[in-house]
Order: C-alpha cells, then structure tokens, then sequence
C-alpha cells in the first residue's frame, strides 16, 4: 500500500501531555495524519491510545500541546465542535442509542447535516420534511453499503456484537467525515466478522478517500492496513513509522514481549 | 349499566388529567434520564404564573398564556444553565436529588412571587356537565372532556416531535448515551433547554386544567404522586404510555371504589393505583410499553 495517493497533513497532534491528577496518561505525543491515510495507534493495555482519541474529539482536554485539524490549531475544544469540523468516532465498548433502530441511529450521525429550525420540526412541515426525506436516502445508502438492509428497523440493544459494531460504524460514515476515529472496530469478532469490518475500512477509505485512524490490537489487521503505526507505551510513544519499521523497532517488540532478564 | 358507563367515563377523563402530568415526566425521562421530581411543582408554578400575569398585570387570557410559557422557557434556561450543567455524567441518582432541590426552589419561589393563598383560574374553558351526555342520563364534566381533547392533540404532538425530527432524534440519543450524543455533534445544552422547555410547557396544560378544577393552590404539587403509578403502569419512556396508563389508572381506581369498595369498607381509590403499580413492578417492570432496555454487566 506504499504507493497510495496520500494528501497533506490534515491532522497534526504537537506535545500533547494529559494527566489524571497524578496519573500521567499522555506524555508529550508528536504525530500527524495526512490526507486519505490508514493510520494506526497500537500499544499495550493502558498505554494511552483511546485517551489520544479522546483528545482528538474533543471529549479530553489536555494540559499542554496543540492540535491542528484542517490548519486550525487549538489547545483544547468541545466534542460538537470537533463534530461539526468533520471528525466522526466510534467507540471501544460499542456506544449506540440501544433503544433507537438501526435507521434512526444512523439518521442520529446526520445530526449535522441537518439545519432546520425548531419551528418547523414541530410542525413536521415544509422545509423540515423536504430535509427529512433527503437525509434519508443518505441513510438508505450508508445501510446499503454495510450490508445492513435486514436490521434497518431493528432496536440494536438486541443486535448480537458484530452487527452493533457495524451500525456503529454506519453512524460514524452518516455525518460524512474527513477524519474517521475508530477505537477497535474489530475487538470481540470472530474472523469472519473482522474480515467484513476489514473490507468495510478499506472500502471506506478507497471510495469516499475518508482519512482514518483507528485503534486495533490484532497486529496481522493493523500490517495490513495501515499506511504508518503509532506504538504508544505508557503514555509515551515508543515508535512512529511504516509498519515494517515498526515491527521491527527494538523498543516496540520489548514493549510488547518484555525485556528478558540476563541473570534468569 | 348506564351507572357503570358513566362511572368508567369520568374514571377515563380523571386519568386523562393524570396523564397530564405523567407526560411532563416522560419527556425528561426520556431525553436525559433523569426523573424529574419537580414536575409537579412546575406544574403548579406555571399556573400560579399565569394566574399571577392575569390578576396582576390584567393581562388578557392569550397574552398571560404566551407569557407564562416565556417564563417557562426562561426557567428551562436557568436550570440548565445553573443545575444540569454542572452535573454532566453524574449518577442518576444525583440528578434526581438536585431536582428535589428544584421542587423546594420553585415552591418557594411561587409562594414569594404570587403569594400562597387559593386562586381562582378561570381561562373560559366551560365548565359544568356535558348537555347531550346528560341527556343520555350520564354525567361528563366539559371541563374533562376539554382537557381530553387537549391531551390527544399535545400527544400526537408529541409523538410525531420525538420519532420524526431531528431534534426529537436527539433527545432519545441524548437520553440514551451523552458520549455518544457529543459525538456525532448534538449539543447536549441545548437538547436539555429544549426538552424541559417542552415539559415546561406540558406542566403549564396540566397546571391549567387542575388549575380551572380545583383553584390554584400548593396541593397541586401533589398530584405529581399520582403521576407515579401511571409512569410505573405506562412506562417511563413512552408518550402513549403515559396516556394509556393514566386513563387505565382512572378508569380501574373509579370502578374499583364503586364496586369493590362496599365490600371492603370503601377508600380504595386512594391506594388502588398504587397497589396496580406495584403488580406491575413484580410482573412488567418496564410498563406497558416501555423500552426493554438489557444491561450487560
């Protein structure tokens, strides 16, 4: 995948330290991510990838260092805001409206794309229904490429995991993003499941050019993929580079293996 | 039979006004999870608002209700602003507790505004027995049938707001996941002014039509108990529910008082509606169309 059509930076994350009180969970992270890029975040348990996420959307403030999304820097800003700037998310433990069908969730991620005003929506007239209907077949289409057709109605509380990953990742692609965040789209499925979820992020990111960058601990799925790896330890990055550079970095395979002692 | 047709009627109206103030508490339920246990004294504070505009100011029965409903909007604003805010991803149990906080406040606040004693609330609904029912030799009270109609219209209302729109979209997913919610861009300040904005104005219906039944005064806070039983029976989540149960609340309570109640000394209106909930806790506890919502712990 080296000679894919990869852009410009469209994300750059400049010494970004987050603690917890005492506990230091991001220490001085540098990376980018350019334009049309699989790019992963790989580390051990802990190590401070999904708070990098969280960082990213907005949910985490940290205390120092910057970020630059589409060559808007900013210290810290609300999880909207970074919505409304084209980054969509999904979560580790899948976090869907479990009461709500499969449709009206992926409707949910056209939140964005819809601007009528209070007025109208409770009248369900004029403009308001127009824009309804016009959002609906962008939904329409999103469940046509998942695959998802058969659960269109279904409450996805009772969707088996697989699936809820995959609706998930319906209402992340609803709102359109540039910059898609997925935080171990494939934790929990058997190899078919993840190989559908595998097709489903290439097809994502050759069809609509939707930068990604996502969280995985299945290595052979992380190689394949992506474009450059992020190892995070600790909250420190241990490496940053193709994936061949990677997995071949001392640090990163000691990180993963433990450091043999020489007296035992 | 007519007896009993007349009994089950005005058991069906007296739910519906119970339903009422069911529906104030559905619409927080439902687009944060929080069960709002202020909704009664809402209710009795956007009547006292709008008997305050028209004996105070002499504003006119249109001009009060619009006026009462800014206040209502207002007040959604302030308790977002100065509670909800402050307690983002709090336990439930914590915001349940700053509500009761509000219940006190806006008791409080009523009394100092309006003053405490009794009022008179006429708005011009009629009042008095249904004329070609009373024919029939059944006696309806128009100011019930009024507020049955006015009921259906705010729940269709109400319905076609949650599943059709956007922002009735958002208030579930609000409801549901705040986490999620923020990301897909919902802003959760603004979901939670519009929603108790919503009940605001839900509580000044149900304030309205016990208002004109029974004088403004501060038990109306207590029919906020009532409401309990026909959440528990309809569901905490669903609009319809709310309606259904209140009226299966009124009509059972009515029919039990006139025919159960000789045998057992009488009283049972009092308590049969919560003797009905608790069934449904040991049976149904979701209600009779509330979302099943499984937990995996």
């Amino acid at each position: 995948m080296n000679d894919r059509n990869v852009g410009d930076v469209i994300l750059k994350v400049e010494n970004i330290s987050l603690s917890f009180g005492v506990m230091k969970v991001l220490d001085n992270i540098n990376f980018d991510v350019r334009q049309g890029e699989i790019r992963s975040i790989i580390g051990p348990n802990g190590a401070g990838k999904s708070s990098m996420l969280n960082v990213i959307n907005g949910f985490y403030h940290p205390q120092e260092g910057s970020i630059t999304f589409k060559g808007n820097t900013r210290k810290q800003m609300a999880p909207q805001v970074a919505a409304s700037q084209g980054i969509a998310r999904t979560f580790q433990n899948i976090a869907l409206f479990k009461g709500m069908s499969t449709l009206d969730n992926i409707m949910t991620g056209r939140n964005l794309k819809m601007k009528t005003n209070l007025f109208w929506q409770a009248l369900h007239l004029g403009p308001a229904r127009a824009e309804e209907l016009e959002n609906r077949e962008a939904a329409e289409r999103i469940i046509d490429f998942l695959d998802i057709q058969a659960i269109r109605k279904k409450p996805v509380g009772k969707l088996p995991y697989g699936l809820q990953k995959r609706v998930e990742l319906g209402r992340a692609l609803a709102a359109e993003p540039e910059l898609l965040l997925l935080d171990e789209p494939m934790a929990g499925m058997n190899s078919e499941e993840k190989e559908d979820m595998c097709r489903f992020i290439i097809d994502v990111n050759d069809e609509f050019g939707t930068t990604i960058t996502l969280i995985e601990h299945d290595m052979g799925v992380v190689m394949d993929l992506s474009d450059r790896v992020l190892v995070l330890d600790y909250g420190k990055q241990l490496a940053d580079g193709k994936p061949d550079e990677v997995r071949n970095n001392q640090d990163v395979i000691d990180a993963y293996l433990g450091i043999p002692h020489e007296h035992e | 039979m007519l007896f009993f047709i007349e009994v089950a009627l005005s058991g069906l109206m007296a739910g519906v006004m119970y339903s009422l103030v069911a529906l104030g508490f559905v619409l927080i339920f439902k687009a944060s999870g929080i069960f709002n246990f202020a909704q009664g004294v809402m209710a009795l504070f956007a009547a006292l608002t709008l008997v305050g505009l028209m004996e105070k100011f002499n504003f006119p029965v249109w001009l009060a209700i619009i006026g009462t409903i800014a206040v209502m909007i207002a007040l959604a604003w302030l308790i977002e602003r100065v509670m909800l805010r402050h307690l983002v991803n709090q336990e439930p149990i914590i915001l349940f507790m700053a509500t009761i906080g509000l219940a006190y406040v806006l008791e409080g606040m009523g009394d100092l505004l309006w003053g405490s004693d009794v009022k008179l609330l006429d708005i011009g609904i009629p009042q008095g027995a249904w004329d070609w029912l009373w024919d029939q030799g059944i006696y309806v009270e128009k100011l019930e049938l009024f507020a049955a109609g006015t009921a259906a219209i705010l729940v269709i209302f109400l319905a076609i707001f949650f599943q059709k729109t956007r922002i009735g979209r958002a208030l579930r997913a609000v409801a549901d996941d705040h986490q999620a919610a923020l990301s897909v861009g919902i802003s959760l300040h603004t979901i939670w002014v519009v929603v108790w904005s919503v009940s605001g104005i839900v509580a000044l219906v149900a304030g309205i039509m016990w208002g004109s039944k029974s004088g403004v005064q501060f038990s109306l806070s207590l029919i906020a108990l009532k409401a309990l039983p026909v959440l528990i029976l309809g569901g905490f989540t669903s609009v319809p529910g709310a309606i259904i149960g209140g009226m299966i609340i009124g009509v059972g309570e009515k029919l039990a008082e006139v025919y159960i109640g000789p045998m057992v000394g009488g009283a049972i209106e009092n308590w049969f509606a919560y003797m009905l909930a608790l069934a449904f806790l040991l049976f149904r506890p979701q209600g009779l169309f509330g979302e099943k919502i499984i937990e995996r712990v």
